[in-house]
C-alpha cells in the first residue's frame, strides 16, 4: 500500500543534492591532512598477493593463466569488500580477450563471471556453455551455470548444471545445489530435509560452505512460513563468524517481515556502506519511525542517482523497493520491478513485482509472476498471499 | 594433490553459487570522474574531478605506503596528475565556418590545468582540476575524446556535464563510446521542449478523469438554463465564449498549482489529490442534472482546476525533471496539456452546437451522459479513497 505522501519536491531536492556540480572544492590546511584512506595498505597480505599477481601479469599480459589468476583475485576482493571498482580491474586483466570471439575456456569462464556481474546473463551463459563444451570438467563453469539459470528461473538447465557439478564438488555443495533447485520447484520440504541431513553428515565442512547451506535452509523455511526453524537457521549461519552481505540482507528482510525493525537497526548498525544493507536500514527506520531515516534515505537516493548518472541499472530491484516502501511511488516502483523481472526471476524479484503491481493497482502487470508461480510450483506463503490479493483486485 | 585440487574446486563452486544469488553489493561506487565543460561568453572552461583512489592506482599517490593519502602526498604529484589526465582527454572545436574536412590539428583545443583542490563525493575524495580550454575558434560543435583509466578499469566512466548557451547536456564517456560529439546549437533544447509538449498532450488524452471533468463543464456550454430546463443556446458566439471562459479558467488554475507543486512550494498527499479530482468530476457532472452553478461554471472550473494541477504535477515529476531546464519542462508540459485540451474542444464544440436543440443532446447526452459520468467518477472516488480497484482504467 503506497504511503499517501507525495514526495515530489523532496525527490527533486534529493536529485539536486546528489549531483556533484556546484560543490565547493577546498584546499586542506596543511600537508599532513589525510585526504583519503585507501581500502588497504600495501603491506596487507591480500594486497601483497594482488601486487604479486599484478607483477606477474605485467611481465606477460598475453599469458592467459596469469591474467585469469589476477582477474579472479580482483573479483574475489570485490566479493569480500563489495567494492565494484575491483570488477573493473578484473576486466582490465583479461582485456586482451574481452572482445575476442573465442578465448581459451578459463578466460571464457572469467569473462562470464564479469558479464553476469553486470547482469549480462545471456552472454555469460554463452561463454560458460562454450567453456564446458570444450572442457566438461570445469566445475566452476557448471556452478556458475547453475547459479545463473536459477536467477533466470530456468530450472531444467539449473538441475542439469547441478548434476554435472556433483562429481566435481564436495557432497555438501552437491546436495546444496540440487536442494536449491528443488526448493523452488514444489519440493521445499524434502529440500530442507536433505540440507539438514547433509549438514549433519558433513560436520567437518568449512564455515563458508556451512554458511551457504544454512542460508539456503533458512530461506526455504522462511518461504514455507516456518518462522522458528528459519530464525534458528539464520542465527546458526550468522554465528559462524564470517561476514556475508547477502546473509545479513536476507535475515534483515526476515526480521522486517516479523515487524522486528529494532533488531534490524542493531544488526546492521555499522553496515551502511553497502547499498543493499543501507536499504534495509532505511526500511527498518521507517518501520520503527526512527529519526535516522531521513539521513539514510538521502544517502540511498544519492547512490541511486549516482548509478543512474553512469547508466548503471544493476540494482533495479533495490531501487524498486526504495521507491515503493520509502518514497511511496508505486508506478515508478512498478516500472523498475518490471525491468528487473525481465532479467532476474528469483523469489525476491517476484515479490517486489507483486507488491508494486498491487500498490499501483495494476493486476495485469503481475501476470508473469502468477504464471511462474503456477508453472514452477514454488512454495512461498508471502508470494501466495500477495497473489491472492492481486487476484482480488481483478 | 588430487584432494587439494578437489577442495579448491569445491570452494570455487561455493563462492560462485553464493555470488550469483547475492546481487552485487554496491558497497562502494564503481569508478567515475566528473567532467564539467562550460562554453560561455566567448570562453571555454571546465572542471574535472578525479578520484584520488583511482589516481593512486594509476600513478601511486601513497608515497609512504601507509594506506592514507595526505594532502602533501597529493600536492607533490599535482604536475603528474595533470599530465596523466590531460594525455587522456582531447577536445576539438568546430566553428560555424570551419571548412569541411579541415585537419584535426587546426580545430584541436589545448587544455591548461589550474591549481588543484580537493572535493568530496559519495565514495571518497577527488582531486579537482580546473580547466582552461583554448580553442582556435568558438565551438559550434564540440568533440570530446576520453580515455582516462581505459586500460586500468574498462568500467570507469566520465560523467560529462556540458553547459553551452544556457543548455546543459549530460553524457557518459568511456571505452563504450570513446569519442563523442555535441552540437552546441539550440536544436536539442527545442527537442527537449517538444518532448515535454508531447507528454502534456498525451497525458490529457489518456487522463480520463481530466477529460470527463472538462466535458462535464463543456456539455452545458451550448445550452442555457431557464424555466427549470435546458434550452439550446441562441448563437454560436454565446456558446463559444461560454467555452472560452471555462477552458481559460481551468487552464489558469491548473497552471498555477502545476507550477507551485513542480517547483516544490506546495505538496499535497497524492491520495487526497486523486480523490479530490474524482470528487470534482462527480460534482461537475451532477451540476448538469441539478444545476447550482449554471451561470458561473468558470468559477467551478477554476476552483477544481487548482486540484487537477496537482495531479498534472505528479505526472511531470514522474517523467523526470531536467534540473537545468525546469522552466522549459514546465512550460512545454503545460502547453501540451492546453493543446490537448483545445483539440478536444475543437472536436466537441461544433458537434455539440449542431446537436444542441435535439432531444438526444438535451436529455440523453446532457442528463444521461452526466449521470453516467457522475457514477463512474463516484467509483473512482471510492477506489482512491479506500485504496481498492474495480475499474480497469
Amino acid at each position: 500500500m503506497p504511503p499517501p505522501l507525495r514526495v515530489a519536491p523532496f525527490v527533486v531536492s534529493l536529485l539536486l543534492a546528489a549531483l556533484p556540480a556546484g560543490a565547493v572544492p577546498h584546499v586542506p590546511s596543511s600537508d599532513s591532512v589525510v585526504v583519503e584512506r585507501l581500502p588497504a595498505r600495501a603491506t596487507d597480505p591480500r594486497m601483497r598477493k594482488l601486487i604479486e599477481l599484478r607483477a606477474a601479469w605485467r611481465r606477460d599480459p598475453a599469458d592467459a593463466g596469469a591474467a585469469v589468476r589476477l582477474a579472479q583475485a580482483y573479483f574475489d576482493q570485490s566479493a569480500a569488500e563489495g567494492d565494484p571498482r575491483y570488477v573493473g580491474h578484473a576486466q582490465a586483466a583479461i582485456g586482451l580477450w574481452w572482445d575476442q570471439p573465442d578465448p581459451p575456456p578459463s578466460v571464457r569462464v572469467m569473462r562470464a563471471i564479469l558479464l553476469q556481474y553486470g547482469h549480462r546473463f545471456n552472454e555469460a551463459v554463452a561463454d560458460l556453455d562454450a567453456a564446458v563444451a570444450q572442457q566438461p570438467g570445469l566445475g566452476e563453469a557448471w556452478a556458475w551455470l547453475a547459479g545463473i539459470h536459477m536467477v533466470q528461473a530456468d530450472y531444467a538447465q539449473a538441475r542439469r548444471a547441478c548434476r554435472a557439478l556433483a562429481p566435481l564438488a564436495p557432497p555438501l555443495i552437491a546436495t546444496g545445489c540440487i536442494a536449491y533447485v528443488d526448493s523452488v520447484t514444489g519440493r521445499a520440504q524434502p529440500a530442507a530435509a536433505a540440507l539438514r541431513a547433509a549438514l549433519q553428515a558433513d560436520g567437518g565442512a568449512d564455515a563458508a560452505q556451512r554458511q551457504w547451506v544454512l542460508t539456503r535452509l533458512a530461506e526455504i523455511e522462511e518461504h514455507r512460513g516456518a518462522v522458528a526453524p528459519a530464525e534458528a537457521a539464520y542465527r546458526e549461519a550468522l554465528g559462524l563468524d564470517r561476514s556475508d552481505v547477502y546473509l545479513l540482507a536476507a535475515y534483515a528482510d526476515f526480521l522486517l517481515d516479523q515487524n522486528r525493525a529494532a533488531d534490524v537497526l542493531v544488526l546492521l548498525k555499522d553496515r551502511a556502506r553497502a547499498d543493499v544493507l543501507l536499504l534495509r536500514l532505511a526500511l527498518a527506520a521507517k518501520q520503527a519511525k526512527d529519526p535516522a531515516q531521513a539521513g539514510w534515505v538521502t544517502d540511498l537516493a544519492a547512490r541511486f542517482a549516482a548509478a543512474q548518472a553512469r547508466g548503471d541499472t544493476t540494482h533495479q530491484k533495490e531501487e524498486a523497493r526504495f521507491a515503493l516502501a520509502v518514497l511511496g511511488q508505486a508506478e515508478h516502483a512498478l516500472l523498475l520491478a518490471q525491468a528487473n523481472y525481465a532479467l532476474q526471476r528469483e523469489l525476491a524479484d517476484a515479490r517486489i513485482l507483486l507488491e508494486a503491481a498491487l500498490a499501483a493497482r495494476q493486476p495485469a502487470a503481475a501476470a508473469p509472476v502468477l504464471q511462474w508461480m503456477a508453472s514452477s510450483g514454488v512454495e512461498s506463503v508471502t508470494l501466495q498471499a500477495l497473489a491472492a490479493r492481486i487476484k482480488a483486485l481483478r | 594433490m588430487r584432494a587439494a585440487l578437489h577442495h579448491v574446486r569445491a570452494l570455487l563452486a561455493l563462492v560462485v553459487l553464493a555470488l550469483v544469488v547475492h546481487a552485487p553489493a554496491q558497497a562502494h561506487k564503481p569508478s567515475d570522474s566528473y567532467l564539467t565543460i562550460t562554453v560561455a561568453e566567448g570562453a571555454v572552461t571546465g572542471r574535472w574531478d578525479i578520484a584520488l583512489r583511482d589516481l593512486d592506482f594509476a600513478i601511486g599517490l601513497d608515497a609512504d605506503g601507509d594506506g592514507a593519502i595526505t594532502w602533501g602526498e597529493v600536492r607533490a604529484r599535482h604536475a603528474e596528475i595533470a599530465a596523466y589526465a590531460l594525455a587522456r582527454l582531447s577536445i576539438r572545436a568546430d566553428g560555424a565556418d570551419a571548412p569541411a574536412g579541415a585537419g584535426a590539428a587546426v580545430q584541436s583545443c589545448t587544455i591548461d590545468v589550474g591549481a588543484q583542490a580537493i572535493d568530496d563525493h559519495t565514495d571518497g575524495s577527488y582531486s579537482v582540476l580546473p580547466l582552461t580550454i583554448h580553442c582556435p575558434q568558438l565551438p559550434k560543435r564540440l568533440t570530446i575524446g576520453y580515455r582516462l583509466f581505459a586500460d586500468l578499469d574498462p568500467q570507469h566512466r566520465g560523467l560529462l556535464n556540458l553547459q553551452a548557451g544556457g543548455v546543459a547536456r549530460s553524457a557518459v564517456l568511456g571505452p563504450q563510446a570513446p569519442v563523442q560529439s555535441f552540437d552546441l546549437n539550440e536544436a536539442s533544447r527545442l527537442r527537449q521542449f517538444l518532448d515535454y509538449l508531447r507528454d502534456g498532450v498525451w497525458h490529457i488524452w489518456i487522463g480520463f478523469d481530466h477529460i470527463l471533468f472538462l466535458l462535464s463543464l463543456l456539455l452545458p456550454a451550448v445550452l442555457v438554463w431557464g424555466g427549470r430546463q435546458w434550452r439550446g443556446a441562441q448563437t454560436f458566439g454565446a456558446a463559444f465564449w461560454s467555452v472560452v471562459r471555462v477552458v481559460t479558467a481551468f487552464t489558469a488554475a491548473h497552471s498555477i498549482t502545476l507550477t507551485l507543486a513542480t517547483l516544490g512550494y506546495v505538496s499535497l498527499p497524492s491520495r487526497w489529490v486523486e480523490s479530490a479530482i474524482a470528487a470534482s468530476v462527480v460534482l461537475a457532472a451532477l451540476n448538469n442534472v441539478w444545476p447550482v452553478f449554471h451561470g458561473r461554471r468558470w468559477m467551478v472550473a477554476f476552483g477544481f482546476g487548482l486540484v487537477h494541477g496537482f495531479g498534472f504535477a505528479s505526472v511531470l515529476v514522474d517523467l523526470g525533471l531536467p534540473r537545468d531546464a525546469l522552466a522549459l519542462a514546465l512550460v512545454g508540459f503545460n502547453l501540451g496539456v492546453e493543446g490537448g485540451q483545445l483539440a478536444i474542444v475543437a472536436v466537441f464544440l461544433p458537434l455539440a452546437y449542431s446537436l444542441r436543440r435535439s432531444w438526444f443532446y438535451r436529455r440523453l447526452v446532457m442528463v444521461g451522459g452526466s449521470l453516467v459520468i457522475a457514477l463512474l467518477a463516484a467509483v473512482w472516488l471510492c477506489e482512491r479513497l479506500f485504496m481498492f480497484k474495480v475499474l480497469p482504467f
